[in-house]
């Protein structure tokens, strides 16, 4: 707890139903009953809250300044104190969480959303990529993690049979997710850049995520068990594909020696691994040895709303230890191509 | 690829386009100023190692790095993804391989695209060598893609100046991404209503504000808007610029007034052109109503009912 000047716990977290399309609703829409379900699970009003963070992307909609619309759903007119990242939701947590730690806030709400289903999504990534060398190429999501994937099968560290394992694990998984976009068995498929078969690929959905984040005593009033943030930290890899070893993380591996993971064993983890190969790299990276539950929830190769998936891994962590289903809980959060950055949490409940 | 959507929403083609010009740093300029020229340079880090593609700034120690260097056009395969259905705008409309390619002198891996007859053919650690394109403007499509290559290497990096004559400063990244966009509930029975020639906003439950269009919550309250309230259709004024500037694609004489009009009932004004009068005697407070065109799905300006102006004490929270 040392750690930093501040205790800072998840008091809460909700999720949307992750589908493939959600013609019917505009983002405020789809995102607006996560706010209020995850509000409601505080009993706070959204006046009452210190600090509002959001993370999505206008890319996935093609909808400009989007996230101006879902900030309606708040209630954040007159202005509230607010911010917003053009990333995973995972790092608008971070952004919000630092905003505790400086005493400028003692609650902060935390969401995030992205609605695919209007565009080509793994065509929408490609605009990330670095502009001059290699976004002129257009070389999609699928395909990216697919020299990746060929890299680690190259290197001895996994095969296809292993990673359909991962991806069946997963949606079995999912069966006890009402919220996951796949749930139980799912046909392993053809390749859709080989070596990945569509079983090793994300589904494409829309979806949202918020959680609740709140200091110190305040935490332990709104929830009954909080899920502490006892370390938290984000690095990235060089920016060039070419110049990385695709079969390692050393930014996660960093991330989480700064977050506090190897200090004690974990039980559980939730990874953001949209792809059944990176869980692969993200297992190494992280140490996890086999009696630690990985992606209970199914994972994002169960559900990945882009922008959500890796709030919804915290989320997901903090809701395990909530419920007394986890005592010591890492979390991981991805962006960018063949896991480029990662923001690792260790989250801890109070001894029982 | 997307998935059918239920008929009953609204959707419409939505194109964006964002052709970004991009400037050159000095060993990007050489680098693919060089690639038009058919040759390949990379550029040496803090530690030696040769980086294709080159960069400005060392990765590890953020040290400005110019010191360049020729390597091959011939390479070894580090990584590979055999891609059957080649998407629109990638190197190659036959499937081919993705590669990354260490190439001969270098240290580093560079993406792209191989040319080969099939996954069979590929392996990693196979030789390749580069296909240029026919035309080449200085840009990472000069390589066509690789191809394999069974032929003697292409030796060690050897220094070079990066000096072209005319070399490339910029270029242009051309960039279209299609969508099928959707408005959501609130904004889809808005439209609805429109072509109907009504306008019809939602009511907040719980401070009763009415949005006009509504967007489908209310951003004081951060509920949901759900009750639907018809408004207008005329409206007053609340304010207005005198527009001088033509716009482009828009068949509207200058000058021409833009408004902002509280439709009665409404809860906040919306904004459109005010015709049917000389643009220089619109005045907050004037009374307008909608004029539709045969065929319009909304309308197409306001003009003056004629009525008396309104108290500015009746819109003045609205302006």
């Amino acid at each position: 707890m040392a750690r930093y000047a501040r205790e800072v716990a998840v008091v809460a977290f909700a999720q949307s139903d992750h589908l493939r399309r959600t013609d019917e609703l505009s983002e405020v829409e789809m995102v607006m009953p996560v706010l209020h379900r995850v509000l409601a699970a505080t009993g706070l009003k959204a006046g009452e809250i210190g600090f509002t963070c959001s993370g999505s992307s206008d890319y996935l909609a093609g909808r400009a300044f989007s996230f101006t619309m879902t900030l309606d759903g708040v209630g954040a007119w007159p202005p509230i104190s607010e911010s917003h990242v053009e990333m995973d939701g995972a790092w608008a947590l971070y952004e919000a969480w630092v905003k505790i730690q400086t005493g400028e806030a003692d609650t902060a709400l935390v969401y995030s959303y992205g609605k695919s289903s209007p565009g080509s999504v793994r065509d929408v990534l490609t605009r990330q990529l670095d502009p001059y060398y290699v976004a002129p190429l257009w070389p999609d999501s699928v395909a990216l993690a697919a020299l990746q994937a060929q890299a680690l099968i190259d290197a001895g560290e996994t095969d296809e049979s292993a990673l359909a394992a991962v991806g069946a694990r997963s949606r079995a998984d999912a069966e006890a997710n009402p919220h996951a976009q796949l749930r139980g068995p799912v046909p392993q498929g053809d390749y859709q850049v080989r070596p990945l078969r569509t079983g090793d690929c994300p589904p494409v959905g829309d979806g949202a995520a918020a959680v609740v984040l709140a200091a110190g005593d305040l935490a332990r009033q709104l929830c009954e068990r909080p899920a502490w943030i006892t370390g938290i930290d984000h690095r990235i890899e060089a920016h060039s594909l070419g110049l990385r070893d695709l079969t390692d993380s050393p930014s996660t591996r960093l991330a989480a020696e700064r977050a506090g993971v190897f200090e004690a064993p974990v039980d559980t983890a939730e990874l953001h691994a949209p792809f059944s190969s990176q869980e692969v790299v993200l297992r190494k990276a992280l140490g996890i040895t086999d009696g630690v539950a990985v992606n209970p929830s199914g994972g994002a190769l169960a559900a990945n709303p882009m922008m959500a998936a890796g709030l919804i891994r915290i989320g997901e962590a903090a809701a395990r230890i909530h419920r007394g289903a986890s005592q010591r809980a890492v979390a991981h959060a991805t962006s960018g191509p063949c896991l480029q950055q990662n923001l690792v949490a260790v989250l801890e409940g109070d001894p029982r | 690829m997307t998935a059918a959507s239920p008929p009953e929403v609204l959707r419409a083609p939505l194109v964006v386009e964002f052709p970004f010009t991009r400037s050159l740093g000095p060993v990007q300029s050489a680098f693919l100023t060089g690639l038009r020229e058919g040759v390949v340079l990379g550029v040496k880090t803090s530690d030696g190692k040769v980086m294709v593609p080159p960069v400005e700034y060392d990765p590890v120690t953020a040290e400005e790095i110019r010191e360049l260097v020729e390597v091959g056009a011939t390479g070894t395969v580090t990584t590979w993804a055999w891609n059957d259905r080649p998407r629109p705008q990638q190197p190659l409309d036959t499937p081919f391989a993705w590669v990354l390619v260490k190439l001969d002198g270098a240290d580093t891996a560079l993406l792209h695209a191989l040319d080969a007859p099939g996954p069979d053919a590929v392996r990693t650690g196979m030789r390749v060598r580069v296909r240029w394109a026919a035309e080449r403007t200085g840009a990472i499509t000069d390589i066509a893609c690789f191809e394999p290559y069974g032929g003697p290497g292409g030796g060690g990096p050897v220094p070079h100046d990066g000096g072209f004559a005319d070399a490339v400063t910029g270029i242009v990244a051309e960039a279209r991404l299609d969508y099928v966009y959707s408005p959501g509930r609130a904004q889809t029975a808005y439209i609805n209503a429109l072509s109907e020639r009504r306008t019809v906003g939602e009511r907040c439950p719980s401070c009763h504000k009415v949005y006009v269009p509504p967007r489908g919550a209310c951003p004081t309250c951060g509920v949901a808007t759900t009750d639907q309230v018809e408004v207008g259709p005329a409206g007053t004024v609340t304010t207005y610029c005198i527009v001088n500037i033509k716009a482009k694609n828009l068949d509207i004489e200058v000058p021409y007034v833009y408004a902002h009009i509280a439709l009665d009932g409404a809860g906040l004004a919306l904004h459109g052109r005010i015709g049917g009068i000389p643009y220089d005697q619109v005045r907050m407070g004037l009374r307008v109503e909608p004029v539709w065109t045969e065929g319009g799905r909304h309308p197409d300006h306001y003009r003056p009912t004629g009525e008396p102006d309104a108290d500015y004490d009746a819109y003045k929270e609205l302006i």
